[in-house]
């Protein structure tokens, strides 16, 4: 038999924990561990992989304006709540984990206030027990007043606070700093704006150890590639000892996949593609297993069906790769 | 680049004399300012007017240790220092040096595979400083054939081309230079290159303007480690962006601090 050519690396992920339990000084069921890789994705025989990928369910905390039926349809009424949503993803689809999304505060959509905000995060946080991801509006000025009030109210959860970009960092570091959270910090599809930016956060005194890099992605046919390359050159780096740069990755899959044409698009505009009720969910499918390829840590995903689809990919490349089931069958 | 730091050695002053007084806060904090400042490994010496090398080694790396876990470079041309230093170490050292010389190699190859150290070679035999590249190319290839023969890693041996003062041998830069990048062709896998820095500007006025200059067309040749002062901040400067450039790590726009972060 060939013997399998094995690289030898020096440096690893880091490792960063999301959700604090009740021996932590949270609330959460459990805590989720994610990174800590010593080679690249799946290669098993090369070096440890200690924690498996994870699907974060996107919740919203108003309802989505622009989710295509063949994706709401998955949720049906829930969508008007934000809790009974955030329940269903729990109890139904047994999701491990929640990424809220606060766009009801953005001006233009809804304009919630920080307080109504912080209130939803701790309600949210009574309501289920898997660890959260909190995301801002996406308006730099609304987020840095709703983002700290949320923080607050999620003291000692451990949560994963995002985002963080070049230009507006300073208020949300702050915040996860004092209420002991973890920070994505966001770059627009550029390594060296994402390692500038891991080397500001860690200045101001947030360890590397609590930050989660989002890369930036296109979806399937939308620059996949692009993103795939950028987030291997970082692990390849990370791989050979550079520090500022070993962050696990979070990618937004579902956002990505679901502003595709291919995925919403119906079948009466476009009888050659087949029914939307499948496509849709393949399209994010194949968005997130082939950024799982490149090092995806935590995909935020949309369609239950695709979620479960993913899930059991994670879980079909981990059995079938373990060096330690090999050695058991011998 | 692996780099190791060249301030821990007898020859200075301030070095001699914590070493005669066992003043062990100098040393340390020597060390400290070494490694904060991005050094790998830090080099050891005892200097020239040490009575006792054997044990004035054994105290140095001991003292070191207290403060840092970094790999030291014991550097001495009597094989028992060299053991006296391995004997004291907790981690993986580096020995700093042998010659092409058998008499050398016979003592201080197995030395090095037994203690799992790296192993810095000078091209410099009995017979005197090499001078043009063919000669240093015979002695390097002594050097690879004899750790070959051996079974020591390749991998773990830094050969030093032997660096000259540029205002005394001016002619030989550009030999030195190229050895470094066709001694990566005597074996497969490679042997590693290293050099002894501050020697390129001995007696010259612009110390660190010479040493920086060559450093970076080193790095353009291929060096894999340098033994310098790495409080030189400039020099330093230089041999990262030296690296940035050849694509050794991610630029960014604090890619001097990303450098020193690790």
């Amino acid at each position: 038999m060939q013997e399998l050519m094995l690289e030898t690396w020096s440096g690893a992920i880091n490792t960063v924990t999301i959700g604090a339990t009740k021996e932590e000084g949270g609330t959460r069921s459990r805590a989720i561990k994610v990174g800590g890789q010593k080679t690249l994705p799946f290669l098993f025989p090369e070096g440890e992989l200690p924690h498996k990928s994870v699907v974060a369910f996107e919740v919203w905390d108003t309802p989505p304006a622009d989710w295509p039926k063949n994706l709401t349809d998955a949720y049906g009424d829930s969508l008007k709540d934000p809790l009974k949503w955030a329940e269903k993803c729990v109890k139904d689809f047994k999701a491990q984990l929640i990424a809220l999304r606060l766009q009801g505060a953005h001006p233009d959509f809804g304009n919630k206030t920080p307080e109504q905000e912080a209130k939803l995060v701790a309600e949210v946080l009574k309501k289920v027990d898997v660890p959260l991801i909190i995301l801002g509006c996406g308006d730099d000025a609304k987020d840095n007043i709703v983002l700290p009030a949320c923080c607050e109210a999620a003291k000692g959860e451990r949560c994963l606070i995002g985002s963080a970009v070049q230009d507006n960092y300073k208020t949300l570091v702050a915040a996860v700093l004092a209420d002991g959270h973890n920070i994505i910090a966001e770059s627009p599809i550029d390594i060296n704006i994402a390692k500038q930016l891991n080397i500001l956060i860690s200045d101001m005194g947030l360890p590397l150890e609590r930050i989660v890099v989002n890369p930036t992605i296109g979806a399937l046919g939308y620059g996949l590639e692009y993103a795939y390359s950028i987030m291997e050159r970082c692990r390849l780096a990370a791989l050979a000892g550079d520090k500022t740069v070993a962050s696990p990755f979070i990618c937004f899959a579902g956002h990505e996949a679901w502003r595709a044409k291919e995925s919403k698009a119906t079948q009466e505009e476009f009888p050659e593609w087949g029914p939307e009720s499948e496509r849709g969910i393949i399209w994010e499918t194949i968005t997130a297993t082939a950024l799982l390829q490149s090092g995806a840590d935590i995909l935020v995903m949309r369609h239950p069906e695709a979620i479960a689809k993913v899930n059991k990919y994670i879980d079909n490349l981990t059995i079938s790769s373990s060096v330690e089931r090999r050695a058991d069958r011998v | 680049m692996f780099i190791i730091g060249e301030l821990i050695n007898g020859m200075y002053q301030n070095i001699a004399k914590a070493l005669k007084e066992k003043n062990k806060a100098v040393i340390q904090e020597c060390a400290l300012e070494q490694v904060k400042a991005g050094a790998d490994a830090l080099d050891v010496n005892c200097g020239p007017g040490s009575r006792d090398p054997v044990s004035d080694m054994q105290w140095l790396v001991e003292t070191i240790q207290e403060v840092t876990d970094k790999p030291l470079a014991l550097d001495s041309s009597k094989p028992k220092v060299i053991e006296a230093g391995l004997k004291a170490l907790k981690h993986k050292g580096v020995i700093n040096s042998t010659t092409a010389d058998p008499e050398k190699l016979e003592i201080l190859v197995p030395l090095a595979k037994s203690y799992a150290a790296k192993l810095i070679g000078l091209c410099i035999s009995s017979k005197g400083i090499p001078q043009n590249k063919d000669q240093r190319m015979d002695l390097a290839a002594t050097i690879v054939a004899y750790c070959s023969e051996q079974r020591f890693p390749i991998e773990d041996l830094y050969l030093d081309p032997i660096v000259m003062p540029v205002n005394v041998a001016q002619a030989q830069m550009k030999d030195i230079l190229e050895s470094i990048r066709e001694f990566k062709i005597i074996s497969d896998p490679s042997p590693k290159t290293i050099v002894g820095l501050s020697n390129v500007s001995q007696g010259t006025c612009a110390r660190s303007l010479v040493n920086r200059t060559f450093v970076t067309m080193a790095v353009a040749q291929g060096l894999d480690g340098a033994i310098l002062d790495p409080k030189d901040t400039d020099l330093m400067d230089a041999l990262i962006t030296a690296e940035l450039i050849l694509n050794k790590q991610i630029y960014c726009d604090k890619y001097l601090d990303a450098y020193r972060k690790k």
